[in-house]
């Protein structure tokens, strides 16, 4: 870990402190570091000693340590060069960009943000006991089995374990960093190339610069898994940015269940994750990928997902968003093998001042294949959402079915809810349906369950949990499903 | 005490126009009384009004439960006063399943959240409410299946009926509405619902039937018959006044300007 003697600002051996300030707190009355808190002129010699060696996490400087503290082959370190060159040369996303319309990125200062990767809270531990109690929530450790269990606090790789047996057969289940020195021509060939390139845009080209951590999961030809793979990403860090990296290999015939979810206690000052995941289905394979995300509110989600999906292939993909400050994410299907079926189901819940921005894209290459797309969302206070949508036919994709929905249930007379589904047709055979609504509480079933002496409070609660009850049946684990139901009852507020 | 509904000269207007014109009338525990009326005379009106409808303007005139006024009451809190309406049109609730709306519908109305210790965590724990739900849907001869369907979603309209009566069952009211409950009911079902309403009888429970058909009171046999004409009850009398309306119809009734 770089960390060096604080023998320059004149106090000489006492403390260590890393390259990177995001371990320390600056207050107005003193200086707390790593538990201590230093007054008058010892806050002042430490933090000279933190500007001296502080550096913008947002720079070519951070990309090179990164490779240098990792010692990364040569194809990885260039990679990451060639990802920063990328990042340098896009422009940042404005209101003018037809995807950034309604989300406005400019609030988010870069330059504020630190790196938390070699933070201690990222450090490795073989016991899940020493995780931190909201991570450990969310992975339902000692209440639901798993296949696997991959845990990162804010970038670095704290906890992993594989079934043996599974290990047996051939199974990858650990983080990228590892896996790009076990498995190097696996990830030279997958690893951001064409799922999620650099150069899909400004964000995922700064991802892959400074990405750390990381999920690989690989799956042999024929291997079916009937638990599923847990990841849980957590970031504790103040002002840390993020970048998980998820990347799955679903090989030949495979059958398995993929959990992942993100999330942070509520901060005062703003952190980001910028992540990107990658989902690869060869012929045949049967995946379920479930992202949830419930980032504390003072975070900024980014990120880009793309499934790539061979002949034969199905997913089954889950999308809830329920944290973060601001959610700006793309989710993207490529069907390019036929008879290759996708169901995509997405439900956000907005509430206080959430704004959360969700764009999916259905690209059907090859013909015969099947897309079923439906987002729900509920809007409470003064959040704002918007669903962007796009189905886009390619020429040669004859009957292909693709169908997108949303459905949006406002509550609240100050929430905006967008909803802008899109067609793009080259073939002429082809079924295609989308449709979108933006409704309120029906007063009739309000009525009707108070009638029956429930408070205006329950039954506006059973109603929304009505509304996201369908995409809940899709959702393979009941212990995530309860937590979900948690989360949404802890959003309408207590009774 | 013996729970009473006493309505007493109710005036209600919807969007502006009156359609309850005065009406006055008494239902004490233990009685069964029957509302028959033409299409739009009133009768769903006055149903919505008793339950706090919110579309439903009260002008004048008074609703006592119980010597209480309850035209302040939300619909939630007449209901918790032992008032349940079996609506003509039952609304269906996506995602919601039967069997949890009526949990926490029970526990609202039955639960008493001052005494947690109480009675209320015995009768209401799951397994407990589950059989208890059971044994009315056995006795409704509704189908298992409705536990666990969305409430009303995809009912036909026979079965959104049933489950009306379901939900009356369990939740023990101590004055019931019953708007047209019968109609849409084959013939079976109607025994059924209707033994079902039996059994339910008793010196607890007031009932107001509202129904275009003789047929359903040959089974719930009710002591007062009301025949309610343009929003006013024009007359009341024993079962007999039921066939005879069966027979001749409303047209006389309003004609003849007759027995009030
Ligand atoms: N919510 C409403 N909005 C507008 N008009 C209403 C509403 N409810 C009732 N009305 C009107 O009030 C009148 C009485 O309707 P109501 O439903 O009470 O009649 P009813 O006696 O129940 O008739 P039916 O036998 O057909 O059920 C009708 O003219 C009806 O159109
Ligand atoms: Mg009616």
């Amino acid at each position: 870990m770089p960390a060096r003697r604080l023998a320059r600002s004149g106090i000489r051996g006492l403390y260590w402190v890393s390259e990177t300030p995001s371990v320390c707190t600056i207050t107005t009355n003193f200086l707390r570091f790593r538990g201590v808190k230093f007054r008058g002129r010892f806050k002042q010699a430490m933090t000279q000693a933190l500007s001296i060696q502080t550096q913008p996490l947002v720079s070519a400087a951070t990309v090179e340590q990164i490779s240098n503290s990792r010692n990364e082959p040569a194809w990885l370190r260039k990679a990451r060069a060639e990802a920063w060159a990328v990042y340098e040369q896009t422009p940042m996303p404005t209101l003018n960009d037809e995807l950034w319309r309604r989300t406005d990125i400019s609030t988010l200062k870069l330059d504020r943000l630190s790196s938390a990767f070699d933070a201690p809270s990222a450090t490795p531990t073989q016991s899940v006991d020493e995780l931190p109690e909201g991570l450990k929530r969310m992975l339902d450790v000692g209440e639901a089995e798993a296949a696997g269990y991959l845990a990162q606090v804010d970038g670095g790789a704290m906890f992993n374990w594989l079934n043996d047996d599974l290990r047996a057969q051939g199974v990858i289940f650990t983080d990228l960093e590892t896996a790009a020195r076990e498995h190097a021509p696996l990830l030279r060939d997958y690893f951001m190339t064409s799922a999620v390139p650099p150069t899909y845009g400004k964000f995922e080209a700064l991802h892959g610069a400074l990405w750390t951590g990381g999920v690989f999961l690989y799956v042999p030809q024929g291997v079916k898994v009937a638990l599923p793979f847990r990841a849980g990403i957590w970031q504790q860090t103040a002002r840390a940015g993020l970048f998980p990296h998820t990347l799955i290999i679903a090989d030949a015939g495979s059958e398995f269940t993929y959990i992942e979810a993100y999330g942070s206690e509520t901060q005062p000052e703003p952190a980001m994750s910028d992540h990107a995941v990658e989902l690869f289905l060869k012929e045949g394979a049967n995946l379920t990928f479930v992202t949830l995300q419930n980032w504390g509110r003072h975070t900024y989600s980014l990120g880009a997902q793309r499934a790539m999906l061979d002949r034969d292939a199905t997913l089954q993909w889950v999308i809830g968003t329920l944290g973060s400050k601001v959610t700006k994410t793309h989710h993207e299907i490529f069907m390019l093998g036929p008879g290759s079926t996708g169901n995509i189901h997405g439900f956000y819940f907005a509430d206080a001042n959430q704004h959360l921005d969700h764009h999916t894209q259905q690209d059907h290459f090859a013909g015969h294949s099947t897309t079923d797309l439906l987002f729900k969302g509920v809007l409470k206070d003064k959040a704002r959402t918007i669903y962007q949508g796009l189905i886009h036919v390619h020429k040669n994709a004859q009957r292909s079915d693709a169908y997108q929905a949303n459905r949006n249930l406002n509550l609240s007379a100050r929430a905006r809810a967008d909803s802008i589904p899109g067609l793009e047709i080259e073939a002429n055979d082809v079924r295609c349906t989308h449709g979108a609504t933006v409704g309120q509480v029906d007063d009739e079933q309000m009525f009707y369950l108070r009638s029956r002496g429930l408070s205006e409070a329950h039954a506006q609660r059973l109603i929304v949990e009505g509304f996201f009850e369908p995409l809940m049946d899709r959702i393979p684990l009941e212990s995530a499903r309860v937590k979900l139901r948690e989360a949404i009852q802890e959003k309408l507020g207590a009774f | 005490m013996t729970s009473q509904l006493e309505i007493k000269n109710l005036h209600v207007s919807v969007e502006g126009r009156e359609i309850l014109k005065g009406l006055s009338l008494t239902v004490n525990q233990g009685e069964v009384h029957a509302i028959m009326g033409p299409n739009g005379s009133g009768k769903s009106t006055l149903a919505y009004t008793l339950s706090g409808h919110p579309k439903y303007l009260v002008t004048d005139g008074e609703v006592l439960l119980n010597g209480e006024n309850i035209l302040e009451l939300s619909p939630d809190e007449r209901a918790r006063k032992g008032l349940f309406l079996a609506f003509q049109y039952p609304v269906a609730v996506p995602g919601v399943s039967m069997a949890n709306f009526l949990r926490l519908a029970y526990r609202s109305v039955h639960g008493n959240p001052s005494k947690p210790e109480s009675r209320r965590e015995e009768v209401l724990s799951i397994p407990k409410f589950r059989k208890m739900m059971r044994e009315k849907m056995a006795m409704l001869k509704v189908d298992e299946s409705f536990a666990t369907r969305y409430l009303n979603e995809g009912f036909s309209g026979g079965e959104k009926k049933r489950a009306e009566i379901l939900q009356m069952a369990v939740l023990e009211p101590e004055i019931a509405i019953l708007d047209e409950t019968d109609s849409g009911l084959d013939i079976d079902a109607l025994r059924v619902v209707s033994e079902g309403v039996n059994l339910l009888r008793g010196p607890k429970l007031g009932l107001l039937v509202i129904t275009h058909y003789q047929r359903i009171l040959n089974y719930i046999k009710p002591q007062f018959v009301h025949v309610l004409v343009d929003g006013v009850i024009l007359q009341s009398g024993g079962p007999e006044l039921a066939l005879e309306l069966e027979e001749k119809g409303y047209e006389s009734l309003v004609k003849g300007d007759s027995h009030v």
